[in-house]
């Protein structure tokens, strides 16, 4: 009984205690910021990541990719039997993606993906990263009439009424263009003798030879295939070409205004005609150079996806490549991926298929979406482990201070210990006093800090807020993160252990004082002055 | 002195006790072979000068401390190799100690202090189930010594008189056997010791409580039953005095 109520009166009468715990608070209360932020934030990276990749992923290294998927899911149906829950087929090749903007060229190195929607949305989220409404729900390489993103700026117009207003504009500039150059022909034919006129008709003969399509992205000496007769038979106001999907940032730019406000520039919108570059499956390869109409854009929030990425449909694409075996017109692909029924451990089945389609003898590679992200995600784990050590640590030099706070109140009581004893107190009473001591001042310490750290993390995004009006400067920066807000997520078995911890940091420091404290011997802790 | 086997009416003995301190090596003996009776009912004053030893013995007596030699009996047991709880209990319960610096805990009320050793002695249930008794035996202990007023003062707010006086209430508050009273008017002027002394001969006179008291004072020597003289670690005499044979 004495011992609760000395040690509560050392706790109501010594606040030097309380501001040694202080430390403990502010320790408790980061970890817990912390690791609500880093959990906050993995957990939405794996949902996003493992989202945008399907559970396992087959890719074919060959150009001309692998034949015959049919029969590969037939073979990787019987190795791994219920564990595939859904698959898909897709070919993915590097291309050049070639955007018209004020008459110049923008050029982009980008991932071009043909792929059904259907099966692909099974195997991985797709749709819902589409920016038209109806395009989550169902995909589709057909430009829609208006309705893309209706709470973003800047692509109000996009669709046919942008495709309409803007080949609107293109065929004025090209009569007015046109008009220019009769003139100027008339002006020059006016001055010219006969000779002239044949010798400059020759030449201009010659330069159109071939297609030429901007000083940037024609390449000289390669062989550029033909697609002018199909661009001359479609009527741009009534008709697209076939659909692309681009990636959000390869054919925009996210900057701050001069007021710091955060918009996008779209280079090219729903509606607009791309270029794409890349290479046919075939033997000799040639480059292909087709154009798109691009229908939707694609944002899942991963940098690396929304500027590397655009995708195509899949028939679309293996007719261009020449992707059909001519004898038996199947159709080959380059990446199989798979969906895995929940619970089954993917690495088993990776390694699976590793066995039935050795790299020595298939030039396949087969990964999981964790292999895939392997660096990011234990870079993300790395930096959480470190900072909860770093923030431990930070305890534990508070727990010195616990324990010399605690030595000099043993110190400064050591006539009452004698006093304790001579009254019939036990040595392990007189420890215990200390102990609980330690562990109310490590409640309370860690207490506060619990409240105060969830406090912060419910409010973080205010106070970021209010950091960002005080110092001007950017917490927490949208066109770095593509979160618009500081994700958090609060684990409660994370906070039970950062309690147990701070609170045994706290017992712990107490100890030795404590130990010290029973030890003492009675006469000489009653003789001391 | 003559006997070695202390009588029924003897409550605490000592025999042969010695006891050295070590300092660098060098032994100082302090106590070297005391023999020592407290006699039910009667107030035993012990008194020598200063560094004579007295306070070593008191400690001794107390269970404390341990002596290098001899033994200490209380009411027919040996008490001072007795186990540690055992002479945490018999601290606790069989005897009280009163101090000259009275030794109060400073961050409990008077009455808290007096409580103390029922809340030591207690388990946190008993003394829980047991509150209100222990509160009204404490209280009326405070009452005893005229400072039941005073009961929620701190130490800090009241007289030396007064703190020797909550100290006297508190060791009374587990009803032992004997006082041990370490000069319990060393700290104080002389009218208010005469006050101290006053209190616990009428101690002895109505509830006929044992107690040991150790001073310098020859004076207050005289007013006990008992009076044993030290010197230099040794029992010098022991005199039966008037009042007793009277
Ligand atoms: N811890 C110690 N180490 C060494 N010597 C000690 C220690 N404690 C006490 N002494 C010595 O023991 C001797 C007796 O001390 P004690 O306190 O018993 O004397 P006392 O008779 O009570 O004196 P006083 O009347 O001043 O209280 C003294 O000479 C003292 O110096
Ligand atoms: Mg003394």
């Amino acid at each position: 009984m004495y011992r609760w109520l000395l040690c509560f009166r050392y706790l109501k009468t010594r606040y030097i205690a309380l501001a040694s715990i202080i430390s403990v608070t502010l320790g408790v209360a980061t970890l817990i910021v912390v690791n609500a932020v880093m959990s906050g934030f993995s957990v939405e990276m794996h949902e996003r990541l493992h989202g945008l990749a399907s559970d396992i992923m087959i890719e074919c290294h060959a150009t001309g990719g692998m034949p015959d998927p049919e029969g590969h899911l037939r073979e990787i149906e019987r190795i791994c039997g219920p564990a595939i829950v859904g698959s898909s087929v897709s070919v993915s090749v590097p291309a050049m993606l070639g955007i018209d903007f004020r008459g110049q060229q923008i050029g982009r190195h980008v991932n071009l993906i043909g792929l059904d929607p259907e099966t692909y949305n099974r195997v991985s989220d797709f749709g819902k990263y589409l920016l038209h409404p109806e395009n989550k729900t169902s995909a589709s390489f057909d430009l829609r009439d208006s309705g893309y993103a209706p709470d973003r700026e800047g692509l109000e117009k996009a669709g046919w009424e942008h495709r309409r207003e803007r080949v609107e504009q293109d065929r004025q500039i090209e009569a007015m263009l046109a008009e220019e150059r009769r003139m100027m022909e008339e002006l020059k034919r006016q001055k010219m003798t006969p000779e002239e006129i044949a010798a400059e008709q020759a030449a201009s003969s010659a330069a159109a030879a071939g297609p030429s399509f901007g000083p940037s992205l024609a390449i000289p000496g390669m062989p550029q295939t033909s697609e002018e007769s199909l661009v001359a038979s479609i009527d741009p106001m009534k008709e697209q070409f076939d659909g692309i999907i681009l990636g959000i940032s390869t054919c925009s730019v996210r900057t701050r205004d001069a007021e710091g406000e955060v918009f996008d520039h779209y280079y090219a919108q729903p509606g607009d005609d791309v270029r794409m570059i890349f290479p046919s499956a075939s033997e000799d390869t040639k480059v292909l150079n087709q154009k798109f109409t691009v229908v939707d854009l694609y944002e899942s929030g991963m940098s690396e996806y929304d500027s590397t990425f655009a995708f195509v449909r899949l028939d679309r694409l293996q007719d261009l490549r020449g992707m059909i075996n001519p004898e038996s017109g199947v159709r080959s692909v380059t990446t199989i991926q798979l969906k895995v029924a929940e619970g089954v451990d993917l690495n088993l089945v990776r390694d699976a298929l590793r066995r039935r389609f050795p790299a020595e003898v298939y030039p396949y590679n087969i990964q999981t979406w964790r292999d895939l992200q392997g660096p990011l995600l234990s870079a993300v784990r790395l930096e959480t482990t470190i900072l909860n050590i770093l923030l431990f640590l930070i305890i534990a030099v508070a727990g010195f201070g616990i324990l010399a706070t605690f030595f000099m109140i043993v110190v400064e009581k050591t006539r009452d210990i004698g006093t304790l004893k001579a009254l019939g107190a036990s040595g392990h009473g007189v420890s215990s006093i200390f102990l609980s001591y330690g562990l109310l001042l490590g409640f309370v310490g860690s207490g506060a800090g619990l409240v105060g750290g969830l406090l912060f993390v419910d409010n973080i995004n205010g106070i970021a807020g209010i950091v960002e009006r005080i110092t001007g400067q950017e917490v927490f920066d949208p066109t770095v993160y593509y979160f618009s807000e500081i994700p958090t997520i609060i684990e409660p078995l994370t906070l039970v252990w950062v309690m147990i911890g701070a609170m045994t940091i706290a017992v712990l420091a107490s100890v030795l004082p404590a130990i010290r404290a029973a030890r003492m011997h009675p006469v000489r802790a009653l003789r001391f002055e | 002195m003559s006997d070695s086997t202390p009588s029924d009416s003897v409550v605490l003995s000592a025999r042969g006790l010695t006891k050295s301190y070590h300092k660098d090596r060098i032994a100082v003996p302090v106590l070297r072979g005391v023999d020592l009776d407290v006699e039910q009912g009667l107030v035993t004053a012990l008194v020598g000068r200063s560094g004579s030893g007295k306070s070593t013995l008191m400690h001794l007596l107390a269970t404390l401390d341990r002596p290098d030699e001899g033994e200490v009996w209380f009411r027919g047991s040996r008490v001072d190799n007795a186990s540690r709880s055992k002479r945490d209990h018999f601290r606790n319960h069989d005897i009280g100690v009163i101090f000259q610096f009275y030794h109060l805990l400073p961050e409990l009320s008077a009455l808290e202090n007096v409580l103390a050793p029922a809340m030591i002695g207690q388990s946190f249930f008993r003394y829980l189930k047991n509150r209100s008794e222990n509160r009204k035996r404490a209280e009326a202990m405070l009452d005893r010594v005229g400072l039941l007023h005073r009961a929620s003062h701190r130490p800090s707010e009241m007289s030396g008189g007064e703190m020797q006086r909550v100290a006297i209430a508190r060791a009374l508050m587990t009803d032992p056997k004997m006082l041990l009273a370490d000069e319990p008017t060393g700290n104080l002027d002389t009218e208010t010791g005469h006050e101290i002394l006053t209190l616990l001969d009428e101690l002895n006179r109505t509830d006929g409580m044992t107690i040991l008291m150790i001073t310098h004072d020859d004076e207050i020597a005289a007013g006990a039953d008992v009076c044993w003289r030290m010197k230099d670690g040794l029992i010098e005499d022991n005199r039966i005095q008037q009042s007793v044979a009277a």
